[in-house]
């Protein structure tokens, strides 16, 4: 079995829906995020177009954050999900520094590391991930992609503009986008301009939150 | 009055992106002072084999500095861990695909040796047997040195960190800071003694320098990420003067330091190029430590 998720970026609304429920599901600490949906603004007006794509953890087939993770607190477990056991974990952040994907944090409640899990615990109770359920469009699509009958297997076998972000890197990601272009996927496509940000005076806590 | 954002740009308007630098001036102090651990050791080495007996009296302060400075740099590996209570899964939950583990093996295992030879040379009065041991402690200073170049080289996500490169810096950090050591310690050292260590300080500055500049002038052509890095330490970027701070402290002063020194036979100049080398590498270092995780990877 090999878990592994899909977003088709033409039916997401950006409503954050996934978001909320992630936070409450795992009650992930203020100024942290599992999973996150970012918008982007193209073009120019009258001629504009925002763009909503949620980000989350990959779950790599080849994991840099497995790979050097020194005291295997990041694992992966047998369908496929890189876990993550919070009480090896010394935070060491080599994690952090790793994933290309900046998915991973140090949660400052209990100064390990965290990600998204594909809510692992659910799985394992025979339930769908969280933000899954949440989703009022059924943009989030999970499943097993070793089953060519699977959903995941069938939308990545109907849909030819699958694609997975930074490939390049060789990480091999079982999360991947429909619908999703380089203005979404790469980070280097888009700007950050001060100013055009939608919430402008966000509050940050500090790294793991003693650092 | 409105700004016009050009039609081709897009432009994020929502996303909380992940806080940036991770690993600040802890991780700068922990490499900084792994290269004096080992490359004095490095350079005990190279004086024994060629003034065995001029430089003889070195053994023990040598090997104190390099404990003291092995030292230092753990102790910084361990407060900048999050659950720092917790270094010991290291040695209980190894995971030996992590140069980490790895790397925090080694040097256990050459902290145990330094400790060995101090013994061996203070209480024993034995330097016969410390001589012996010497090949060995250099031997795993080596991998310990080059251990925080595979980390680097394992973080995927920093573009800027290419092996085998770090390595080269690695090493060439050990070989300058270990000849500044030994040039500020080596007083009773014959003048060629200290000449040595001023060229392989100069060398070392040299190869150093030219390592960083190919990376400033050629990497942006290699790659997206390494150009968008590289922005910080170019123009009006926000490390710019901290990067040309370092480079003239550690390497290009040094190297003018030491051809005066060379041509004058000043042993002053030496001692300001020692300390200015030694001083600027902690820059250089934590400037390249510092600029990859400015990047945005989501």
């Amino acid at each position: 079995m090999q878990l592994g998720f899909l977003v088709d970026l033409h039916l997401c609304m950006g409503c954050k829906g996934c978001e909320v429920a992630c936070k409450v599901e795992n009650e992930v600490p203020l100024s942290t995020w599992r999973l996150r949906v970012k918008y982007i603004d193209v073009g120019m007006y009258p001629e504009t177009k925002r763009t909503f794509t949620p980000l989350r953890c990959n779950h790599c087939a080849n994991a840099p954050c497995e790979r050097i993770c020194p005291v295997s607190a990041l694992h992966y477990i047998d369908n496929g999900i890189v876990n993550i056991d919070k009480e090896r974990c010394i935070g060491c952040a080599g994690c952090i520094m790793a994933c290309p994907y900046g998915a991973i944090y140090i949660d400052p409640e209990t100064q390990t590391a965290d990600k998204c899990t594909y809510c692992a615990h659910r799985i394992a109770s025979s339930m769908m991930p969280a933000c899954v359920v949440a989703c009022p469009v059924e943009a989030n699509i999970f499943g097993d992609l070793d089953d060519p009958t699977s959903n995941i297997s069938k939308y990545i076998q109907d849909h030819r503009d699958t694609r997975v972000r930074k490939p390049e890197k060789g990480t091999d990601p079982h999360h991947y986008y429909v619908g999703g272009g380089d203005v979404n996927l790469n980070p280097l496509a888009s700007e950050r301009i001060e100013g055009y940000s939608l919430f402008n005076k966000l509050t940050h806590l500090p790294v793991g939150g003693h650092h | 009055m409105h700004t016009v954002v050009e039609a081709t740009h897009a432009v994020v308007t929502l996303d909380v992106a992940l806080p940036s630098i991770v690993w600040g001036w802890i991780i700068t102090m922990n490499m900084w002072a792994k290269s004096i651990g080992t490359g004095v050791i490095f350079m005990l080495f190279y004086l024994l084999k060629k003034y065995p007996n001029e430089a003889g009296y070195l053994r023990f302060p040598v090997i104190v500095v390099s404990i003291v400075f092995i030292h230092i740099f753990l102790l910084f590996t361990v407060i900048d861990l999050h659950q720092m209570f917790r270094f010991w899964h290291i040695f209980t939950h190894p995971h030996l695909t992590s140069a980490i583990a790895v790397g925090a093996w080694i040097v256990t295992g050459l902290v145990g040796l330094l400790f060995l030879m101090a013994y061996m040379v203070f209480l024993k009065k034995d330097t016969a047997s410390f001589d012996k041991l010497l090949p060995l402690a250099v031997i795993i200073s080596i991998p310990v040195t080059l251990y925080t170049a595979a980390i680097m080289a394992e973080a995927t996500a920093r573009e800027l960190w290419q092996m085998p490169t770090e390595a080269v810096q690695m090493i060439l950090a050990a070989t300058l800071t270990g000849s500044a050591t030994l040039i500020l310690m080596g007083k009773k050292l014959p003048y060629a003694a200290k000449r040595d260590l001023g060229i392989i300080l100069g060398l070392s500055a040299a190869m150093a320098f030219i390592i960083y500049m190919s990376e400033m002038v050629f990497g942006p052509m290699k790659a997206e990420e390494v150009m968008v890095t590289l922005q910080a330490v170019k123009g009006a970027g926000q490390y710019t003067t901290m990067f040309w701070l370092g480079q003239l402290m550690a390497f290009i002063v040094p190297m003018v330091l030491v051809l005066l020194s060379i041509s004058s036979k000043s042993e002053s100049l030496l001692k300001l190029a020692a300390i200015l080398a030694i001083a600027g590498l902690w820059i250089v270092k934590h400037v390249w430590l510092i600029i990859p995780q400015l990047l945005n990877l989501s």
